[in-house]
This record gives structure tokens, C-alpha cells and sequence, in this order.
């Protein structure tokens, strides 16, 4: 057979017209050799062998189920209560207040309800109000509002967003807070008493500030002219929105907690992201470590029925409750920890049943070559 | 007369001409020959290609000079491949409405068969009233080879293909007389080299050597399919399932179009936060090494079936995405319904949600790509955590302070980041979420991997090859790669094999002299194997079909 003598001239697709000509470089197309280019980078391949796949579902597994178990057993232990007061029922105390309902009664309708607690209520203790049916993430509805003016700016003031519509204006004043959120601010005012065994109601002390986010309450929320402390001259010329009964510089005699940071007015304008939901209301402090906050026995709350729900089928109540490190009351992530979990567990049991039953047919002698 | 002297053209092949078209039929690529070449020299091309082999069971010549010998020729050809065909069932689904084409399907046939047919026959063949029937008889043949071919004629076949069959067709020729063979094919390859750069400037790809095609198909274009149909897929389920959450936080928002995520987030979670890691995988994976894929031709088939990207490959994309919305989605809400902070203040509110939502989608469409990476480098690496890290970035600074003494309405989700992402509780749902989403996918894959491992899997278990030369396999015995090359006469003679034809297996060495021509060794383990090196480009028209891909192998010399 013939040696093999062929020129490595055209090996590479070099245009050698002069090629070798007296040492110049020869233009040569040929791409660089480095790793990146050829593709030959140094990289970690990872597959899915038995050795990794079903280590990583026991330890998921085994990982997971004391997770929720301590989710689980911690959310058992936080106390709650609550109670709808909406008033629907004929039974209800409130029953009066929810039908009788009208826009300009200048005294407010009360009623009370009682009830009690079975498990006294140790360390602090947070008060919520609820509505359900409530589409506070509604998106005509959330962007229903206007930041600037909300953050102390002056010329939002007299002159608020287009959002706001129409709850900007009224009676051609600029609505100081314009749109609907502040508009439909939640405004029962609820009291609640401890009922001794011999009868005498105490009134338990609530704790009105600190409810709001610091953040909230320091940077985005700013009253016009913070420096003048004279909020009703702040807010001359401004008109109150239409279904408040009072401005929004008359919502507290603290002038640290009236106007736009008040911080009820603050947690209302923080809008939920779902129709059921709760929002605090006030904090009612710990004494000391010997006695419970809230001990056991009769309470009564004292509502003063000022917000209407029954227009849109809602429902309000009142809800007591303690709080852990994962929030309040919500059986949820622990059940679902122990759920998954298990399945990856079993998952992993049924894997390893099928690796060793079936695992040999990735034995690479069978490629058929 | 006297006989003063004999002159010959020596015009050898390529190196690694055989074993490059050994590895593509293995690859499941039918290769025929489309050359300007006598019938003797493209028979001889054929038997050094390991085109046409000695065990075939039969080679077919069809060299007519009228319509009817031709299409006689053809039948009889056809007959004897499958002598249970009828006459005009061409297996063409007849469509009753409408102009869909007709696909002339694969048959499978028993035996390895031949096909020769020079230029003055193809004529015929070509015409309208004949292609279906040439292109039936062609198929079902292993090789085709076309001599003599015009090269209006070398663009008129590989159209027949591309119109009748469900394939795809590639070219490849060095000359100027293949450049409408390869404008006319799918992919057209130029050879560049001794016969200029009109073949080059008119293709698609082109290379000095046509061994290169062998690198090009088996390694770059199955990498190639590979990455796009993985980066299609991850861009839908990435997609869909961003936009499904909103479909079902439309039952808890009173159905007016509130959206899930910050305006914020939907601007940058296609730009910034998931752009980057898709461009590595499609840039940079690889499944199976360049060393395996080219030791294995098989696995090019999945490609040539369509399967990493079809109907059905997007159907369980689709609904991936909807399992994964639907976990995304009520992971949260179940985790947020009615609850407060640690600190008792307000956790769910709608911008707490949101944020949960977002970090829960953007870490579980990370895990997944990492999940679907199958080669890390270092920048698959960097654009994976880099992005998850602008993710964090992002939010924490478009969340601060500052940005919203810029522009109160624009950056209203001040403060949120801080309170929200220091709740062990928001944590714990984002890797809930993130393995609820993965595990399924990780099980099944796994699970179809040890049950029916594809050839993919078992190479991807073996460590990286060595390299080293493969030998081709010759089986011809009795073919040299010379050819006698005048009009008919002797050359018939010689060819024909009566004086040569051995018995013994395949690697006998040796040489036989016969009587009639002196200058005439064939030698048994190599024989018409010449791997020297001014070549002889040899052109090869590459047509892959569903099952069976189509190629031929023309010659510019005579």
C-alpha cells in the first residue's frame, strides 16, 4: 500500500495563496484554540445516579418531618381567640346596630357581647379586628391612593393624584387623604372588660401605638409641614373624606399619633392581599411574669357599631391572640412540612425499591456499538 | 498495433472519507451519490466508501434510453426488493380536503440493496410521471448512486426528496457544479479547497476536509438541538408559570386583573433575573461529551425523531407549569391566610404577599434550571447565583428609603423587603415551595432513567473516553480503488471481479497477480482505502429522514 504523503497544506482550510513566503504569518481563519472557544470548558456534570438522588430525598425527608413537627406543635400553643359580632343573626347583640344603620346618626350605636376565655393568655397579647368578604386587593381599589401626599408633600396636597378619583375632591377642596382606601377607613372603636367573679367590669388597658411598621410610621407616612405642630391649620382648605365622620387632624389628642400618622389610619392604608383578613388593632402589654395578661373567665366587648358591612355581605370580628416566632395561629406549614416530608421519604423508599429491581439496566455494555 | 505505454490519473479520496460515512449511516443517515463521474468510477467511489459492499444482496443498474425501459427497470428493481407490492400503492396519505402534500413513506425491506443510475436514465426518472416511482424504488435501497448526473439534475433530486419525503436534507460538494445542489438542499455544506470557493460561498457551512461532517453533525448539530429544544422548553415553563399565579390570584381579587407580583419585579424577571442563566444552558450544555457522541452515532436519532421538542414535550411543559402556579400560588396563601408577623404587626398584607411570591417563584425557576443544567462551567455558574443574587439586590434596593423620597408612586413598596424577609416564616415557604415544585420532576427523571434508560443515559454514566483511533472495518475484499476508466470494453472485465474473487475473511493481506493485468494489486485488508492526500472531494448529498436519512456522495473528477 501507498505511503501516506498528502501536504498538510489544505488541512485546515488555510488560503495560503503565498503561503510560506519568506516567514510572513499566514492569514490563517482558523478559530483559536483556547477552551472557551472549542468548547472544551472545565465544568461539573451532575446526573441523577442512585447515589445522589436517593441520599437527597431521606435527608429532605428526615429534614422536613421534625420541621413541621415543631411548626405544628407551635402553632397549637398559640392562643387565639375570636369572635364575629357582625350582627346578622337575630340572636346577636349587635343585631340592632347592623340593621339600623345610617350615614349621618350623630350618636354612635353601641352593643356588647360577652363571652369568655378558657385558657388564660400569657405575655403579650394583640388585638385584632377581621373582615371577611372585603377586597382590599381589589386593583381599582389599591390604586386608589396617593403617596406623595400621604409622605407630607406639600403640593399633593392641594392637589391629589388622578388615582384618587373619585374620591378627590369634594365641594372643589382637595380630600386630605384622598382615595378610597382612606375613604372606607375601619372606624368601630372596640373596648374590652374583665368581668371578676364578684361582677366588676375593669376596663383592660390597650396600648394604641406601635402597631404600625416602623418604617410606615417614620418614612412613608409624613403629615404636611411636619415642623408646624398645628395640624388643623395644616390642613386648611383641605376637605375630610366623604364617609368620615371626623378630619383627619382630629383622630387622635396625641399629636404624635393624629393626622396622616396615626397609626390606625397607617395599618388600614397597609392593604391585605386577600378578602379574609385581620389587622391589628391594639397591644395589650404584659403585666409580669406572675400573673397572665389575660386571665381566665367572663369578658365583655364593647362595640361601638360605627362601620357598615352589610351592603356587601361582610362579616367583622374581634380576635384575641398570642404571638411566636412563626406569627400567629396557622396550622398550615407545619401539616405541610410533615406532608412533604413523608412523601419524599416514602418517594425515596419506592426509588430505592425500583433502583435495585430495575437499576442494572443502565449497565453501559449493552450500547450497541 | 503496438502498445508503447499506459497513462493514469491518480485522483484518491479524502482522508477519513470511509469511516466518516460509516459513522453517519450508523447515525441512521441515508447517503446517496450524486457525481459527473462514469458509471465504473462511482461504482469503484461506492466500493472504497463502504457505500456499496459485497454483501449486498444485490446492486441494481438502471441505464436506459426510454421513458418506458427506465420506469421497467425501476419496477423490476422494486419487485425483487419487495415482490409484495402493488403496483401503484404508493403508501401516500390521500387527503380528501385540502392541498396538504404528499409524503411518500419509508418501507423497510429485507436485504441491503443498491442502486445505480446514470444521468441519461435520471432524466426520465425525473419527470413528473416517473419521480414518485424512481423516488420509491431509491428508497428503499441503502445506497443510491446517480452517475453521469448534470448538475441541474444533482438540484432536481435532492428537491424530490425535500418534497415527497419527511426529511431533511443536506448537501455537500466542493465544485461549482454543486452549487444548485446545494442552494436546493435544507443544509448545504461546501468543501473548500482545490476547486475554488464557489461551493463555499453558496452554503451554509463549509470546511476544508470532509471528515469535518462527521463533527458537525454528531457533535455540533445534536449539541445544537439539544440546547434549543432545552432552552424552549425552560422559557415556556418559566413563562407559563409566572403567568398562571395570576390566573388563579384572580379568584381571591375579585377578577380584577390585581397582579401577584411588585410592577417592579414583572419588568425585571425577564430582563434581568432569568435572562442570563437560560442564555449559559443554551450557550454552553452538553449531555454527552464530544468524544462519546462521536463513538456513538445513535444518539443523533432523538433529534432526527423530533423528541426533545414536540407536541408532546410541550403538553407536559404546560402542564409542569400549571402544577407549579398552583403550588406557587397556594403555598402562600395557605402560609399567609389570616396571620400576623412575630412581632404581631401585619404580615399579610398584599405587598408582604407579593414579595413572598416573588421569591418563592424566582428561587424555584432557579432550582429548576439547575435541575435541567447539565454542564456547569464557570460562567453557568456566575450567571445562575449571579442572577439569583441581583434578585435579592434588586429588591432590597428598590425597597429602600431613599428610592421612595425619589419617586413616591413609583417605589411604594418601601419597607417591605426589610420586615418581610427577616420572618423565619417567609423562609420556610420559600423552600416548601422550592422542593414541592422540583421533587416531582427530580423523581420522574430519575424513575424513567432507571426503568427505560435511553442511550443518553447509559453513556453519560461511563467516564470520559480516551482518545483513540478507530479503524475502520473493511469487508470489501475484492475491490481496489483503481478503476480502469475508458469506454466500455475491458473495464467490464476487470471489474467484474471473476479473476479476484477471494474466500478468505476480510483481513487477508497479500498480493494476487493475475495474468491480464500487470499493474493490478488489489490487497485484501485495505483494499480501495487509499488515505493519501491530494484529494479527490468527494460531494455527499445528506438527508436525514424520521427513520432513515439519505446522503449521496458525488465526485467532481471526470
Amino acid at each position: 500500500m501507498m505511503a501516506s504523503s498528502y501536504s498538510a497544506k489544505e488541512e485546515d482550510g488555510h488560503h495560503s495563496g503565498s503561503a510560506g513566503l519568506g516567514g510572513t504569518a499566514i492569514r490563517t481563519r482558523k478559530p483559536d484554540n483556547t477552551a472557551f472557544k472549542q468548547q472544551r470548558l472545565p465544568a461539573w456534570q451532575p446526573i441523577l445516579t442512585a447515589g445522589t438522588v436517593l441520599p437527597a430525598f431521606f435527608i429532605i425527608g428526615l429534614i422536613f418531618i421534625p420541621i413541621g413537627i415543631g411548626l405544628f406543635v407551635t402553632s397549637n400553643n398559640i392562643k387565639e381567640f375570636e369572635i364575629d359580632y357582625t350582627g346578622t343573626d337575630m340572636s346577636s347583640p349587635c343585631f340592632n346596630c347592623s340593621q339600623s344603620f345610617s350615614w349621618n346618626s350623630t350618636t354612635p350605636c353601641r352593643c356588647v357581647l360577652f363571652f369568655s376565655l378558657d385558657q388564660p393568655f400569657e405575655s403579650n397579647v394583640f388585638m385584632y379586628y377581621g373582615l371577611s368578604n372585603f377586597y382590599q386587593n381589589h386593583r381599582r381599589y389599591v390604586k386608589s391612593r396617593d403617596d406623595s401626599q400621604l409622605n407630607g408633600d406639600e403640593r399633593s396636597l392641594k392637589e391629589p393624584s388622578k388615582e384618587c378619583e373619585p374620591y378627590r375632591t369634594n365641594e372643589n377642596k382637595p380630600i386630605a387623604p384622598c382615595g378610597a382606601i382612606a375613604n372606607s377607613m375601619f372606624n368601630d372603636t372596640l373596648d374590652l372588660f374583665y368581668i371578676d367573679p364578684n361582677g366588676t367590669q375593669t376596663q383592660i388597658p390597650f396600648i394604641k401605638k406601635g402597631i404600625a411598621w416602623w418604617t410606615d410610621k417614620h418614612v412613608k407616612f409624613r403629615n404636611p409641614s411636619s415642623s408646624n405642630p398645628n395640624l388643623t391649620a395644616v390642613f386648611i382648605d383641605t376637605a375630610k373624606p366623604v364617609n368620615w365622620r371626623k378630619p383627619v387632624y382630629e383622630l387622635d389628642t396625641d399629636p404624635e399619633n393624629n393626622g396622616f400618622i396615626n397609626e390606625d389610619f397607617i395599618v388600614w392604608m397597609r392593604t391585605a392581599a386577600l378578602p379574609t383578613f385581620r389587622k391589628l388593632y391594639r397591644i395589650i402589654q404584659k403585666k409580669n411574669n406572675m400573673t397572665p395578661t389575660l386571665p381566665r373567665g367572663n369578658y365583655s366587648l364593647e362595640v361601638t357599631y360605627n362601620y357598615p358591612v352589610r351592603s356587601f355581605e361582610g362579616r367583622k370580628r374581634m380576635i384575641l391572640s398570642t404571638i411566636s416566632w412563626m406569627g400567629g395561629k396557622n396550622p398550615f406549614l407545619g401539616i405541610a412540612y410533615i406532608t412533604v416530608g413523608s412523601i419524599c421519604f416514602f418517594l425515596g423508599v419506592v426509588l430505592l425499591f425500583i433502583h435495585h429491581k430495575y437499576g442494572n439496566r443502565n449497565n453501559s455494555s449493552d450500547i450497541p456499538n | 498495433m503496438k502498445l508503447i505505454g499506459a497513462t493514469a490519473i491518480e485522483d484518491k479520496l479524502q482522508d477519513g472519507v470511509a469511516q466518516t460515512i460509516e459513522q453517519l449511516t450508523k447515525a441512521e443517515i441515508k447517503i446517496w451519490v450524486l457525481t459527473g463521474d462514469k458509471q465504473e468510477t462511482a461504482e469503484n467511489i461506492g466500493y472504497s466508501c463502504n457505500l456499496l459492499r459485497e454483501e449486498m444482496n444485490e446492486v441494481f443498474f438502471v441505464a436506459a434510453n426510454s421513458p418506458e425501459e427506465v420506469r421497467q427497470e425501476l419496477r423490476d428493481a422494486r419487485l425483487k426488493m419487495l415482490p409484495d407490492t402493488e403496483e401503484d400503492k404508493f403508501l401516500i396519505p390521500e387527503t380528501i380536503l385540502g392541498d396538504t402534500p404528499k409524503v411518500v413513506e419509508d418501507e423497510n425491506v429485507n436485504g441491503d440493496y443498491g442502486l445505480v443510475i446514470n444521468g441519461h436514465s435520471l432524466a426520465f426518472a425525473l419527470e413528473s410521471n416517473m419521480e414518485l416511482e424512481f423516488l420509491r424504488t431509491a428508497c428503499m435501497c441503502r445506497t443510491v448512486i446517480c452517475c453521469r448526473v448534470t448538475p441541474l439534475q444533482k438540484a432536481q433530486v435532492v428537491e424530490l426528496v425535500k418534497k415527497y419525503k419527511k426529511a431533511v436534507t443536506l448537501a455537500i460538494g466542493d465544485g461549482a457544479n454543486d452549487v444548485s445542489m446545494i442552494k436546493a438542499a435544507h443544509i448545504g455544506v461546501g468543501i473548500s479547497g482545490q476547486e475554488g470557493m464557489q461551493a463555499v460561498l453558496s452554503s451554509d457551512f463549509s470546511f476544508a476536509q470532509f471528515r469535518f461532517l462527521q463533527r458537525l453533525l454528531l457533535v455540533h448539530g445534536r449539541w445544537s438541538y439539544l440546547r434549543m429544544c432545552k432552552f424552549l422548553r425552560y422559557f415556556f415553563y418559566k413563562n407559563f408559570t409566572f403567568t398562571f399565579v395570576h390566573f388563579w390570584y384572580a379568584f381571591f381579587c375579585g377578577f380584577s386583573a390585581q397582579t401577584v407580583y411588585d410592577e417592579g419585579f414583572i419588568t425585571l424577571y425577564n430582563l434581568v433575573y432569568t435572562a442570563l442563566p437560560v442564555l449559559g444552558m443554551s450557550l454552553f450544555d452538553q449531555d454527552v461529551n464530544a468524544g462519546w457522541s462521536l463513538e456513538y452515532p445513535q444518539l443523533y436519532v432523538p433529534g432526527q425523531l423530533s423528541q426533545y421538542f414536540s407536541k408532546r414535550a410541550f403538553v407536559m411543559c404546560a402542564l409542569h407549569s400549571w402544577y407549579s402556579s398552583l403550588v406557587l400560588f397556594f403555598v402562600p396563601y395557605a402560609a399567609t391566610y389570616d396571620t400576623a408577623r412575630d412581632d404581631g404587626k401585619d404580615g399579610a398584607d398584599y405587598q408582604s404577599f407579593a414579595l413572598i411570591t416573588q421569591t418563592c417563584l424566582t428561587v424555584t425557576v432557579c432550582v429548576q434550571l439547575g435541575l435541567d443544567l447539565s454542564y456547569w462551567t464557570v460562567v453557568n455558574h456566575l450567571f445562575v447565583w449571579g442572577s439569583l443574587g441581583m434578585f435579592f439586590i434588586l429588591t432590597f434596593t428598590m425597597y429602600t428609603d431613599g428610592l421612595f423620597q425619589l419617586r413616591p408612586s413609583s417605589f411604594a413598596f418601601i419597607g417591605t423587603a426589610r420586615n418581610c424577609l427577616n420572618q423565619p416564616n417567609v423562609w420556610l415557604t420559600v423552600a416548601l415551595t422550592a422542593i414541592l415544585c422540583v421533587l416531582p420532576v427530580a423523581a420522574y427523571r430519575f424513575f424513567y432513567s432507571q426503568i427505560s434508560p435511553t442511550i443518553n443515559d447509559k453513556v453519560q454514566y461511563r467516564p470520559a473516553p480516551r482518545p483513540r483511533r478507530t479503524r475502520l472495518t473493511r469487508r470489501s475484499t475484492r475491490r481496489s480503488g483503481y478503476a480502469f476508466s475508458h469506454a466500455h470494453g475491458y473495464g467490464d472485465l476487470v471489474t467484474s471481479g471473476r479473476f479476484l474473487r477471494r474466500h478468505a475473511p476480510a483481513r487477508s493481506m497479500g498480493l494476487i497477480s493475475t495474468g491480464r493485468s500487470p499493474g493490478f494489486k488489489p490487497t485484501g485488508r485495505s483494499a480501495g482505502y487509499s488515505p493519501v492526500g491530494r484529494e479527490q472531494n468527494p460531494k455527499q448529498k445528506v438527508e436525514p429522514t424520521s427513520l432513515q436519512m439519505f446522503r449521496a456522495v458525488k465526485d467532481t473528477s471526470f
